[in-house]
């Protein structure tokens, strides 16, 4: 059934929107940010900060834009001057107790008391005689820090507490001026989506102890990607600094994490920074391992596949891409394979508040990418099979005690494709430098079967290569004439003739949302 | 920027307290509660009862205390506290043996109000407001409105008594009560 | 009135009756002095037929919004298998009024009365009545009558004899003037900070506990009784003025008057009748400056305002301010105003739940204005500073505890501009803030 319309003329732009939107979602229909501070699209709206008052015709007063449904007719002006003037009366007031501390504040940049002062609040103060309200800096928890002193008690953070996470752990304490964020002596925000109050904070009120003077909002890069931290594929902002990653921050998918991410995949990019990492080809020539060019190495890897007689085994990280997996996996059409993907298991973490987002069992963003390309969930099958294998090959798998004694012990040829070295690799007769998800572009499945793409967020190192680029090249065999992929984009293209599900499907039909695979009577295992 | 930290909860009612805490609800104040609990369709209308049984009993609303009305309730500690500081007649202080409430707003201003309220903070010894005089015997503090307008200066001591038409002169009879 | 003085000959005496006679108090001396008629006629009427006739008597809610009390009574919906309640406002907190505070302490069962009949109106079975925590009299007084309601069989499964449940339940406030407002009290009551809701739902929608709500100011449920009883077109012809204004309403008069009290007047009294007759006038040697005629929340009105006014909604608003809760502070000649309207706004600040910005920093910022004025440190911008506050904090938040804040602040500079000038130019000395 068609949903209802309502039309608006806003700004004097004029939209149809279903009954029920909002005064303040309208206009973002027709290009009009009604600049706000309490409203947020994921959260209950008080209509507390009274910045988004907007005149609507025919209204007695000024009505905030936040909690006002569109009527039939309405018209609105966001930018008439009773609107502005009282947008301009709000800001004063947010600013009078503001210590104005922005040169040494995490959130310039990226603050909205900043921006919309700029856009318009007044250019002076009239509030120069009287002491500034102060309160120290207080301790929230493992990675939170409040700054009372900066807040506009919007109370976004209590609100995501008590309503989203559904863990009332902060409070509005005292009343009038003298109101601040509070939380119990004995409590700590430490709840597993506690960082969220960090990103929905509009001010520099709340602080990342881990990003705490790290970087300036504006010397930040910005990166689309996807959380490898688990199978939920919550989208994230890769922030990188001078090609360093300094914070990841979740970037707005409804169907999939909303506005928030877990405070496990927010923390979980260190060892995307590291620097110990394999720069450059290494073949093994019966003496030690010698780095070599990427020629040399294509060629020793298609000629050890050519060699290789028997089964094969495939151990990989639930990490790499769909195309890196679909690749490698094509080369080793030729013989009896057992691929398994890796799946590192935590505990689940749901954002009670939100259906279907959580911190999933399996720490590992593609392992259902890996089933739909022909790998298995069952490692130790794969590892015990490493014993009777001609042929294996690692990919980037961070391999357990049992493996690396299977690896140890095998007469098999070994390949690695890795990004940082172990022990272990001394047995590979090769090992080629892959790139990171940072590091390359590519796609993700999650586990509702959603293919969803993520971006290169800061360049390789040395001489590594995306995996599937690897791949690409050995099934195309050497010669200025072959045909293998050059962009991801290309690679995710190839895998549709072998894997059906995929067919058709390209990266552009992704965009940034993603896609749901249809369901198919084999997927669907539950309890994963 | 300062980093002055304070750890959590650190901001107000601070007192922490390693002596054993008695529970306020067992017995006869339980089972007070557990009667409202029937008037109410949720445990959480209870808390504003349960916060005056607490203060009752103790004097003052300390950090345990919250906790336990949190347990009792269902509640979390931050959310009784953000309750309990926004009504102003809870303390989450310790106060004198006899807490002395002054009103001061205009009504009673325009008829001498401040004036029984200085005499009131010489008399007990407080000196100043919100101070407990050394004696332990007295706290004293002005309040907004207390609704008997008609009937300046009304004190409101330890939650119970109303005294209405209170001048500097009657204080010393007023405050004899109050060993 | 009746209490501390006796009733004036001017005054109409229909609430406060009883007010002094502790004998009023018991449900039987209620009884014997007709208490319950009115609600015994109630039961044998129909809801509907009870909402018509209080529609019918003109009454208006007493605790200062002014709106039709049996209009309020009809937006509750029927037969929408929901619990319903009733709620009563007994958290009198508008500086100036302690009205409701004696018909509590005097005359309980004249409130349960009208809470009974209220809720058989609109299909309650369960009556909160939220006593503000400084109450403490009032609060003793009202559990002993609810307690003996309750052993009389009065209260509870079949009350008054009526074959339905009616159970009247106190709940005690502690400390929070927001709480007067209504939606802020059922937060309250459901124990969470007193914060106003915003609007819509309304309360007959989606009220306390998310379920139909009606909520009534003391005086009106108290007002209900003698509706029921004498009949609507007695309630209706109790009039001196404008005939949207009906009945009589408990005005408290405080601050520089010789007989401060509750005084209980037909709507349309004049003002100097009160001030002047009924009052016993200024205090000897002393003339009249200004009078706040609503509770502290109302423009002031100067010694002209006050000459031809009338006590009633209309009469009030056509004399440039407002009867609200009835609350009057009449101040003499002695009165410093700007000292006044500094320790007005303080309340203001001090009670703002801190929920919408205007509010939370603009009654602070203005308090803190009037204080440096009071210094002696004023200078003519902060008149136009004082506007614009004033101008941003009206009409522009959640409740109208920051309009009320600013109302007696630009009320107060239009009217008496010329001492907030003597302070600023140093004719006046300089006044510390407070003790």
């Amino acid at each position: 059934m068609a949903e209802e319309l309502v039309n608006v003329t806003i700004d004097g732009a004029q939209v149809a929107v279903p009954r029920g939107t909002t005064i303040i979602e309208a206009a973002k229909q027709v290009g009009v940010l009604v600049p706000h501070y309490c409203y947020h699209p994921s959260l209950p709206s008080p209509a507390v900060c009274r910045m988004c008052l907007v005149e609507v015709e025919k209204a007695p007063k000024l009505m905030p834009a936040c909690v006002t449904t569109v009527a039939e007719g309405q018209v609105v002006h966001v930018n008439s001057e009773p609107a502005r003037m009282a947008r301009q009366g709000v800001l004063e007031f947010l600013l009078i107790n503001h210590p104005l501390d922005c040169p040494i504040c995490d959130q310039a940049g990226e603050c909205e008391l900043q921006d919309y002062t700029f856009q318009e609040g007044r250019a002076g103060t009239r509030y120069s005689e009287y002491a500034k309200r102060y309160n120290p800096v207080e301790d929230f928890g493992p990675d939170i820090l409040y700054v009372a002193n900066r807040c506009i008690l919007c109370t976004r953070c209590v609100r995501f507490m008590d309503d989203v996470a559904e863990t009332p752990v902060l409070n509005v304490s005292e009343r009038g001026d003298r109101a601040y964020i509070g939380i119990a002596s004995e409590q700590l925000l430490d709840h597993p989506w506690a960082g969220n109050v960090v990103d929905l904070c509009p001010v520099g009120s709340l602080l990342s102890k881990d990003f705490l003077h790290k970087a300036r909002a504006w010397d930040l890069d910005k990166t689309a990607s996807v959380c490898p931290g688990c199978s939920q594929g919550c989208n994230t902002s890769i922030d990188t600094r001078d090609d360093v990653i300094v914070r990841l921050r979740p970037r707005p998918n409804l169907e999939v994490n909303r506005h928030f991410m877990c405070d496990h995949g927010r923390m979980d990019y260190r060892w995307l920074n590291r620097g110990d990492r394999i720069e450059a080809p290494l073949v093994y020539d019966g003496h030690r391992h010698a780095a070599t060019d990427w020629d040399t190495a294509l060629d020793r890897f298609g000629r050890i596949l050519r060699d290789a007689a028997g089964s094969a085994v495939l151990l990989a990280s639930g990490r790499m891409s769909v195309e890196s997996l679909g690749l490698v996996r094509r080369l080793l059409e030729p013989f009896q394979v057992t691929a398994a993907v890796q799946v590192p298991l935590g505990e689940e973490a749901p954002l009670s508040g939100i259906p279907n987002l959580a911190l999933r069992r399996e720490r590992t963003p593609n392992a259902d990418g890996a089933e739909l390309v022909g790998y298995n969930r069952d490692w130790e099958a794969a590892v015990q099979a490493v014993a009777s294998a001609a042929f294996v090959i690692v990919l980037d798998a961070d391999l357990d005690d049992a493996a690396v004694a299977a690896i140890r012990e095998t007469r098999a040829e070994v390949v690695v494709l890795g990004t940082v070295a172990a022990d272990w690799i001394r047995e590979a007769s090769l090992v080629l430098p892959v790139t990171t998800m940072a590091e390359e572009n590519g796609t993700y499945v999650n586990r509702d079967r959603r293919v969803q793409r993520y971006q290169q967020a800061r360049s390789q190192p040395g001489m590594a290569r995306p995996a599937w680029w690897v791949a690409g090249e050995v099934l195309a065999g050497p010669g200025p004439d072959a045909d293998a992929p050059s962009t991801a984009a290309e690679a995710f293209a190839m895998l549709g003739s072998a894997y059906p599900e995929l067919a058709g499907l390209t990266h552009g039909d992704l965009g940034f949302g993603g896609r749901v695979l249809a369901a198919t009577a084999a997927a669907g295992q539950g309890g994963r | 920027m300062s980093l002055d930290v304070l750890s959590p909860g650190g901001h107000a009612g601070g007192h922490h307290s390693d002596d054993a805490y008695e529970p306020v609800f067992t017995g006869e104040t339980l089972s007070r509660l557990q009667t409202l609990f029937g008037r109410y369709p949720t445990k959480q209308a209870c808390l504003l009862p349960a916060l005056w049984m607490v203060q009752e009993n103790r004097g003052w609303i300390s950090q345990q205390a919250i906790g336990e009305v949190a347990a009792v309730l269902d509640l979390t500690p931050a959310y009784v506290k953000g309750v309990v500081t926004f009504y102003t007649m809870y303390h989450t202080h310790p106060v004198g043996r006899h807490f002395i409430q002054v009103c001061t707003t205009s009504p009673c201003g325009l008829c001498g109000a401040e004036d029984t309220l200085r005499a009131l903070l010489r008399e007990t010894g407080c000196g100043e407001m919100g101070t407990t005089s050394a004696d332990g015997r007295f706290t004293v503090i002005e309040v907004e409105c207390l609704g008997a307008c008609g009937f300046p200066t009304p004190i409101l001591v330890d939650d119970t008594d109303f005294i209405e038409n209170v001048t500097p002169e009657r204080i010393s009879e007023i405050l004899s009560r109050y060993p | 009135m009746g209490y501390p003085h006796p009733s004036h000959e001017q005054e109409n005496v229909v609430l406060s009756k009883y007010f002094g006679d502790a004998g009023a108090r018991s449900l039987d001396g209620w009884v014997q002095r007709g208490g319950y008629e009115g609600l015994k006629k109630a039961l044998g009427m129909t809801p509907e037929a009870v909402i018509e006739e209080v529609k019918a008597s003109g009454l208006r809610g007493r605790g200062g919004a002014g709106f039709p009390t049996g209009l309020k009574w009809s937006f509750m919906p029927k037969g929408d298998g929901k619990a319903h309640y009733l709620v009563c406002n007994a958290d009198e907190s508008e500086p100036g009024t302690f009205k409701d505070r004696e018909i509590m302490r005097w005359t309980p069962h004249a409130l349960l009365e009208g809470c009974a009949i209220g809720a058989y109106a609109i299909g309650a079975e369960t009556c909160y009545i939220y006593i503000r925590g400084e109450f403490t009299e009032p609060w003793r007084v009202m559990t002993a009558a609810v307690e003996e309601a309750y052993a009389k069989g009065a209260l509870g499964p079949n009350a008054f004899g009526s074959g339905k449940r009616i159970d009247m339940i106190l709940h005690r406030g502690a400390g929070a003037y927001i709480c007067g407002e209504e939606t802020a009290l059922m937060n309250s009551i459901e124990g969470k900070r007193g914060n106003p809701r915003i609007k819509p739902p309304f309360p007959a929608q989606a009220g306390l506990f998310a379920l139909p709500t009606t909520i009534n100011n003391v005086e009106t449920l108290a007002a209900v009784p003698q509706i029921l009883m004498r009949g609507s077109a007695w309630y209706k012809s109790l009039c001196l003025g404008n005939p949207k204004s009906t009945g009589t309403k408990l005005i408290s008069v405080c601050g520089h008057v010789q007989r401060p009290g509750n005084y209980e007047i037909t709507m349309g009294t004049p003002m100097k009748a009160l001030i002047y007759d009924m009052c016993g006038g200024m205090r000897p040697g002393r003339t009249l400056k200004a009078v706040i005629p609503g509770g502290s929340s109302v423009p002031i009105m100067n010694v002209a305002e006050v000459e031809g006014c009338v006590m009633d909604y209309e009469g009030i608003v056509a004399a440039g301010s407002m009867l609200g809760s009835g609350g009057m502070i009449v101040m003499d000649d002695t009165t410093d105003m700007v000292y006044q309207i500094w320790r007005l706004a303080k309340f203001y600040a001090h009670e703002s739940c801190a929920q919408c910005t205007q509010c939370r920093e603009g009654t602070a910022w203005t308090t803190r204005v009037l204080e440096r004025i009071l210094a002696g440190k004023g200078r003519e911008a902060d008149f136009q500073l004082l506007f614009d506050l004033a101008d941003n904090m009206t009409g522009k938040t959640i409740c109208v505890l920051s309009d009320s804040c600013a109302a007696p602040v630009v009320s107060g500079i239009q009217k008496f501009r010329g001492e907030f000038e003597a302070y600023m130019s140093g004719t006046r000395h300089p006044t510390a803030a407070g003790v």
